[in-house]
């Protein structure tokens, strides 16, 4: 079992710099994200652009700041769940929490932080009204063992690089491989697209553009998809996995379900410290929301460092706090 | 009024709203039916990386085409028509005076 003073729910920009706060008030801090890598939408979503409005930085490219980030909190050594999801939460009797992730990693933390920005990436499920009733009967959203598709006929869905790059690997595995595309021309990379035209023309794939899968058929097991056609209207084929490549897009997920007071998909917090409606479940950044909230990270930066205060109260109710400047004091790490 | 042009949305319950929306503030769709709290997400704020404020064009008004950039994520949206669009690549300008939408079904 993991055990840490704060344990940060969400890798992203906020959620890193509250480990720098922290820190400075010797609180030790564990970050749990459910994308492989800390950085959160700065990483996953524009690691390219530049931000404007992070002061003392006339302009910093998005990944480059969780860089800068990353170096920042080094000396307090936080440690990471990653790739995991926050599932459950167990207040204990002495008013610490049991957090479980997704995969029974255990975190026992005497706060909580929650930084999740927009919520957990999760996979794009497309809007096909019974495609749940398919999950892991036929319908997968990721790819997780290549080899279950041996022999199988696969239709994949999607435009981008995963769909070009798992269309090419199971060309190879599967029986049949359909790529299924709403228009002739992919956003993927050069290459993998011309390999993909390359195996349509060998015959080995059979790309079906300008189309999209409108529906599932099947009994128990998915037996049937759907293809819309621009031009050639309805398509019926026969399939034994369905396997839509939609990218990512984030969701508040098991947070929801916590008993935390939340509106429009945001968790309510008091200004005073960014406390939620329960105590010791602290909420910073994008996924909060008070009067007058701004989702900017500059503001997530005051939020988190605001909270840690009251942290440190919750935590050590007799212990005096005094306020020090880095200025001051430097900075001294933890182990 | 000078610097407004007008503009009807139509949400996702058939709903149609007329609002107004500012040409002097570099405002673009997405933004308007925010402001006017319409159920239009934003998630990336604009940047044409998420496809959350997915609509539909209704009216004949001749719009700049998409950029490749808003195409690849149009990729990554589900019920995706010849007149579909990311509202936050659609500036205000006076030339969209009357253009009519529908907010495309949410996922």
């Amino acid at each position: 079992m993991i055990e840490t003073n704060i344990l940060i729910i969400g890798a992203g920009p906020v959620g890193l710099f509250t480990v720098f706060e922290a820190g400075l008030l010797k609180l030790k801090c564990h970050l749990i994200d459910s994308l492989p890598e800390p950085g959160g939408q700065l990483k996953e979503i524009y690691p390219k652009k530049p931000i404007y409005d992070i002061p003392g930085y006339p302009s910093v490219l998005a990944g480059e700041l969780v860089d800068n980030l990353m170096e920042q909190i080094k000396p307090f050594n936080p440690t990471f769940t990653l790739g995991e999801r926050a599932e459950s939460i167990e207040k204990q009797a002495d008013g610490s929490f049991l957090v479980t992730s997704n995969k029974g990693t255990v975190i026992k933390a005497n706060v909580i932080a929650i930084a999740a920005g927009l919520g957990c990436f999760e996979p794009r499920k497309p809007p096909l009204s019974n495609i749940t009733d398919f999950e892991d009967k036929g319908v997968e959203y990721i790819i997780k063992d290549p080899s279950i598709y041996k022999d199988k006929r696969v239709v994949v869905a999607g435009g981008g690089d995963s769909a070009l790059d798992w269309t090419i690997i199971l060309a190879d595995i599967a029986k049949e491989v359909t790529l299924v595309h709403r228009r002739e021309s992919f956003r993927g990379a050069l290459d993998s697209v011309e390999k993909v035209v390359e195996l349509d023309k060998q015959g080995k794939v059979k790309l079906i553009t300008n189309a999209q899968v409108v529906g599932l058929e099947g009994a128990d097991q998915l037996d049937r998809v759907l293809i819309k056609h621009k031009e050639m209207g309805d398509i019926s084929k026969e399939v034994d996995h369905f396997i839509p490549l939609f990218g990512l897009s984030p969701k508040l997920g098991p947070i929801a379900n916590w008993g935390l007071n939340v509106t429009k998909n945001a968790i309510e917090v008091d200004t005073l410290d960014y406390s939620t409606n329960i105590p010791g479940i602290y909420a910073i950044g994008d996924i909060n929301t008070y009067e007058g909230k701004l989702k900017l990270i500059l503001c997530g930066f005051h939020e988190g460092t605001l909270m840690v205060q009251s942290a440190f109260k919750y935590i050590y109710p007799d212990k005096k706090l005094s306020f020090k400047y880095t200025t001051v004091t430097g900075i001294d790490g933890l182990q | 009024m000078e610097g407004m042009i007008n503009v009807k949305v139509t949400d996702r319950d058939g709903q149609v709203h007329e609002l107004e929306a500012p040409t002097d503030m570099n405002m673009n769709m997405m933004e308007v039916c925010k402001s006017y709290e319409l159920p239009v997400e934003g998630t990336c704020g604009g940047m044409a990386l998420c496809a959350s404020c997915h609509m539909y064009i209704l009216s004949d008004h001749t719009l700049d085409p998409p950029s490749e950039d808003e195409e690849d994520m149009l990729d990554q949206a589900f019920f995706v028509e010849d007149n579909s669009r990311l509202g936050c690549q659609i500036k205000i300008t006076e030339d969209l005076e009357g253009l009519e939408v529908q907010l495309a079904q949410v996922e």
